[in-house]
């Protein structure tokens, strides 16, 4: 009976050697494929295991940790001011995920990024937790503040960087949300508010950023982008020089006169008068004379037309690339299918201020190990030369005109430089919603321009006949320039 | 048959006892588990657990009463198979009270369990001592070959009148009267391996010999089918009526292998194969319960899908939970109490604590626990080997060869290399019908090898016995 039962051992043999083989399979081979799959929960246990990284502001973090209870997830994101600066975090929740910076750099702020692979190694060895990095952003504390209180109730966005660097120091949107209320994974709260909103019924939309991601029709603030046009393609040499421009001014292929706010000035009027007084028949004609080619030529020289990542993406502003003359015309003055972030016309404002070099904007300045140790350092770049030195200082000469005898008087500051524009921007079936209030300015001191802004108001609550950039958004603008600046 | 020339090679006379070495042994397999019992306590709340002192003293009680009672009444048995099931079961026991601290188990609404076990592993070795104790001799069994038969059906037969829980997804295999429950197929299979021992010992010439020669095989007479049929349409009706894949498995298995090694007839596998996948194909084409788990064996992590997407029966993530535990143990695991082999949730306490052995101890601990099952297989065999009667071969292999596909079946199935079948890793596993029954095997076990490594009595003297003389011539 003795060979049989040999065999019955080699058979038990194989039966033990399959699973041993298995088990090499699974926990050798296959081993990467099931420890990072995207069902496995100790990917996210993981993930809240230990505290988060921190967003840095001026030296002071605006986010924390806290450790909960009741889950299998130690810790969750804390926002300190969340509304205040959601637009700049995004959220790092347990249950919905992340977004913005929370989600770009959630390695680093994990702490699973490779480049802090030695950090890690050394505190396994030591036997302390892995811990994140931190991100440091350009933002400035009290710009935001400016901004964000500025904003108040009303419904809009700032948008304010610094030209000569393309460091983003403001980018605020209210209505606006705290993220910390969805940071958990508790249904009783973070899911209920979570619902509450992202619910389409939600006609505040909190959680869009206005700033970076909801183009709005810019209106007479574009027309600095008209002027640039015309500087630089020589239209007109000297910002004094009258136009040829009737008044009224039919559109061509139409019969419809482009109406003016105030008509009596804007006959023939200079380009600086023109600003002064957002004279559209100036504008408008310019538009269509100069072509589409020309115009979209220089707003994409502006950014326009393509996506902004700094480094979280920025919708792309729009300025059509093929329409008719009349539509053209209405283009130079910020309507038809012209769109814009507040962002993009902070650059455009920042280029014009800092002498026409267009900078990259951005707004993390370094990312940083647990130990303090810079992982990566962001240099300022050029993102394009928009026009000439000589033509944004004819430019500058025009909107601080505004500032100082136009409509833009709201956002004189004593002592300091200020060049602007307001808009008052039509949107809606013919005209039947308010207008959104436009202000885009830049300050000046003996060492160029450290700020540019961008302000929208979508609804304010006012009446429709006092909405107008200079009386809702130009305070506005105003009071993020001096936080900039200290006065 | 070749019984007498292997008697005189392995159970040589003056074979030394083994009892020290068995002693030795046996403090590894004490202290390890208490080891592994504080490294959990440390790694969960950083302290020594408090109950260490009475589960350090309480194995090595255990320990030491079941060496005694060997030493006493089975003093050349084998001296392996008793720290091995130690190890196992001090093994398993951290490991239920480690799934015992996880707080997602808990919400779950499962109790503790480490100390039931406890007492099921007393009454395993209570039960180990007590088989030692009163069966002096294997061969004792053979005289109820055909009560054993009747008593096999009985328990078999008994979980299909008891209704299932819902939370047993659908397999019937247990007896409950109030909170108490057995697994009666558990201890059908030492059972029904006595009725196979004894009926393949009387049969075995009839069954080997009296066959036709049929294009080089040597099939059986019909009359002589009747057994095998009978075991075959059996695990059948185990798997129709009690959806029990895994214990029809084994019972046929077990079949084959001791009717293989009492006949020598290799045609007598080929037939045994033929019938099991004629069986199971038939049975899982109209068996919803058997289908859902080949389903979840093809597509473990289809689970995730969308519902509408998902193939049909597939019902649970168990699978795929498991497959997460051992890839998220790699090679070195995680460290007893670190993993999250809880995830599981149902039956990651019985059928799959295996996972929990893969994702904390990791590869290397997956390797150990399974050579340890292997060590355990080998004795046996190696005691059906040195067996010197039929009887006591063909109960060894029966029981070892049960086993090693028992440990097959249910970590193939938690490794997801075969369809996943509800059975519990011997002496890991929460369930107590399992520890009684694994403990009373190995009791058995080393009553086998203790017959078989005795050293033969010396003849009695005659008294009519002249002193040869030697003639010179």
């Amino acid at each position: 009976m003795n060979k049989p039962l040999r065999r019955v051992a080699i058979f038990c043999g194989l039966l033990v050697l399959a699973l041993l083989v298995r088990s090499n399979w699974l926990q050798f081979v296959q081993a990467d494929e099931f420890k990072t799959h995207k069902n496995n929960r100790r990917v996210e246990i993981q993930r809240y295991a230990q505290e988060r990284g921190n967003i840095i502001v001026g030296g002071k973090s605006i986010t924390g940790s806290a450790e909960t209870s009741g889950s299998d997830f130690k810790y969750k994101r804390t926002y300190k001011n969340g509304e205040m600066w959601a637009p700049v975090t995004g959220f790092s929740s347990q249950a919905f995920g992340s977004t913005q910076l929370e989600s770009i750099y959630d390695g680093i702020l994990t702490g699973n990024d490779d480049r802090l692979f030695f950090s890690n190694t050394v505190d396994m060895l030591t036997g302390k937790d892995q811990q994140g990095g931190d991100v440091v952003t350009t933002l400035n504390a009290a710009a935001q503040k400016a901004a964000f209180k500025g904003l108040g109730d009303k419904k809009g966005a700032v948008a304010a960087i610094n030209p000569q660097t393309g460091a983003i120091l403001a980018l605020a949107s209210t209505p606006s949300y705290d993220p910390s209320k969805i940071a958990g994974n508790s249904l009783k709260t973070d899911t209920k508010n979570w619902q509450e909103l992202s619910s389409e019924d939600n006609k505040d939309k909190p959680m869009l950023n206005r700033a970076l991601r909801e183009t709005y029709p810019p209106g007479s603030t574009f027309k600095v982008v008209t002027a640039a046009a015309a500087l630089e393609n020589k239209r007109y040499s000297s910002i004094d020089e009258k136009t040829d421009t009737p008044l009224p001014w039919i559109m061509p292929g139409t019969t419809t006169p482009l109406p003016n706010l105030v008509n009596e000035p804007c006959k023939e009027a200079s380009l600086k008068v023109a600003m002064q007084f957002s004279c559209n028949t100036v504008f408008g004609k310019l538009g269509s004379d100069l072509g589409v080619e020309k115009m979209a030529k220089q707003a994409e020289k502006f950014g326009f037309n393509e996506e902004q990542f700094v480094p979280v993406r920025a919708e792309a502003s729009r300025f059509p690339t093929e329409m008719e003359p009349s539509e053209a015309a209405l283009s130079a003055i910020g309507q038809f299918d012209v769109a814009a972030t507040p962002l993009q016309m902070a650059m455009v404002t920042a280029a014009i201020a800092n002498d026409g070099k267009l900078m990259q904007p951005y707004m993390v300045d370094q990312l940083r190990a647990p130990d303090l140790d810079v992982i990566e350092q962001t240099e300022p770049e050029e993102l394009s030369e928009a026009m000439s030195a000589e033509n944004a200082q004819k430019l500058q000469q025009m909107m601080e005109f505004v500032v100082t005898d136009g409509s833009g008087k709201n956002a004189q500051i004593p002592g300091v430089t200020v060049g602007g524009k307001t808009g008052t921007a039509q949107h809606g079936e013919n005209n039947s919603k308010n207008p959104y209030a436009w202000f885009i300015s830049y300050a000046k001191t003996d060492n160029g321009s450290p700020v540019a802004v961008a302000v929208v108001v979508e609804d304010s609550g006012a009446a429709r006949e006092s909405i107008s950039g200079g009386g809702l958004a130009a305070p506005i603008a105003k009071g993020v320039m001096q936080a900039v600046l200290g006065k | 048959m070749s019984v007498v020339s292997n008697t005189t090679t392995i159970g040589s006379i003056g074979a030394p006892s083994r009892r020290n070495t068995e002693l030795l042994m046996l403090a590894f397999a004490v202290v390890i588990p208490v080891f592994a019992y504080i490294n959990v306590g440390l790694a969960i709340d950083g302290t020594v657990p408090a109950g260490v002192l009475g589960m350090g003293l309480g194995m090595a009680l255990l320990a030491a009463v079941a060496h005694i009672v060997v030493r006493r009444f089975a003093p050349y048995a084998d001296p392996l198979l008793l720290p091995l099931a130690t190890l196992l079961n001090g093994l398993g026991l951290v490991l239920i009270w480690r799934l015992d601290q996880s707080e997602r188990l808990r919400q779950l609404g499962q109790g503790t369990a480490a100390s039931n076990q406890l007492m099921w592993s007393t009454l395993g070795v209570a039960g180990f001592v007590i088989v030692l104790i009163f069966l002096k001799d294997h061969r004792i069994l053979q005289r109820y070959t055909y009560i054993s038969m009747v008593v096999a059906l009985v328990l078999l037969a008994a979980p299909a009148f008891f209704p299932a829980r819902e939370e047993d997804f659908g397999a019937k295999i247990w007896i409950r009267i109030g909170s108490f429950s057995i697994q009666p197929g558990e201890f059908v299979k030492i059972i029904i391996a006595v009725f196979f021992a004894g009926y393949l010992m009387v049969k075995r010439d009839a069954l080997a010999l009296a066959s036709r020669r049929f294009m080089g095989l040597y099939l059986p007479r019909g009359r002589d089918l009747g057994p095998i049929l009978t075991v075959w349409a059996l695990s059948i009706l185990i798997l129709v009526f009690e959806t029990d894949l895994g214990t029809s498995l084994l019972f046929f298995g077990m079949f084959i292998v001791m009717l293989y090694v009492a006949t020598e007839r290799t045609s007598w596998i080929l037939f045994g194969l033929l019938m099991s996948a004629a069986g199971a194909a038939a049975v899982a084409t109209f068996e919803s319960h058997v289908q859902q788990r080949i389903v979840a064996w093809l597509n473990p992590m289809a689970i995730f899908l969308p519902p509408e997407q998902r193939p049909d029966g597939l019902i649970s993530d168990q699978a795929a939970q498991a497959l997460f535990a051992f890839g998220s143990g790699g090679v070195l695991g995680t460290g007893l109490g670190q993993g999250h082999s809880d995830l599981i949730g149902f039956a990651a306490k019985s059928d799959f604590i295996l996972a929990t052995v893969g994702e904390e101890l990791g590869l290397a601990g997956m390797m150990a626990v399974l050579m340890l099952y292997a060590l355990i297989v080998q004795r046996g065999i190696r005691t059906g080997l040195a067996a010197r009667d039929p009887f006591g071969k063909l109960f060894a292999v029966g029981l070892s060869g049960a086993f090693a596909l028992q440990v097959f079946i249910v970590a193939g199935g938690v490794m997801n290399l075969i369809p996943l079948t509800g059975m519990t890793m011997p002496f890991l596993a929460q369930g107590g019908s399992s520890v009684i029954t694994n403990w009373a095997l190995i009791a058995i076990l080393i009553r086998i090898s203790d017959t078989a490594r005795r050293p033969a009595p010396a003849p009695a003297p005659s008294p009519d016995a002249e002193p040869t003389q030697v003639v010179r011539l």
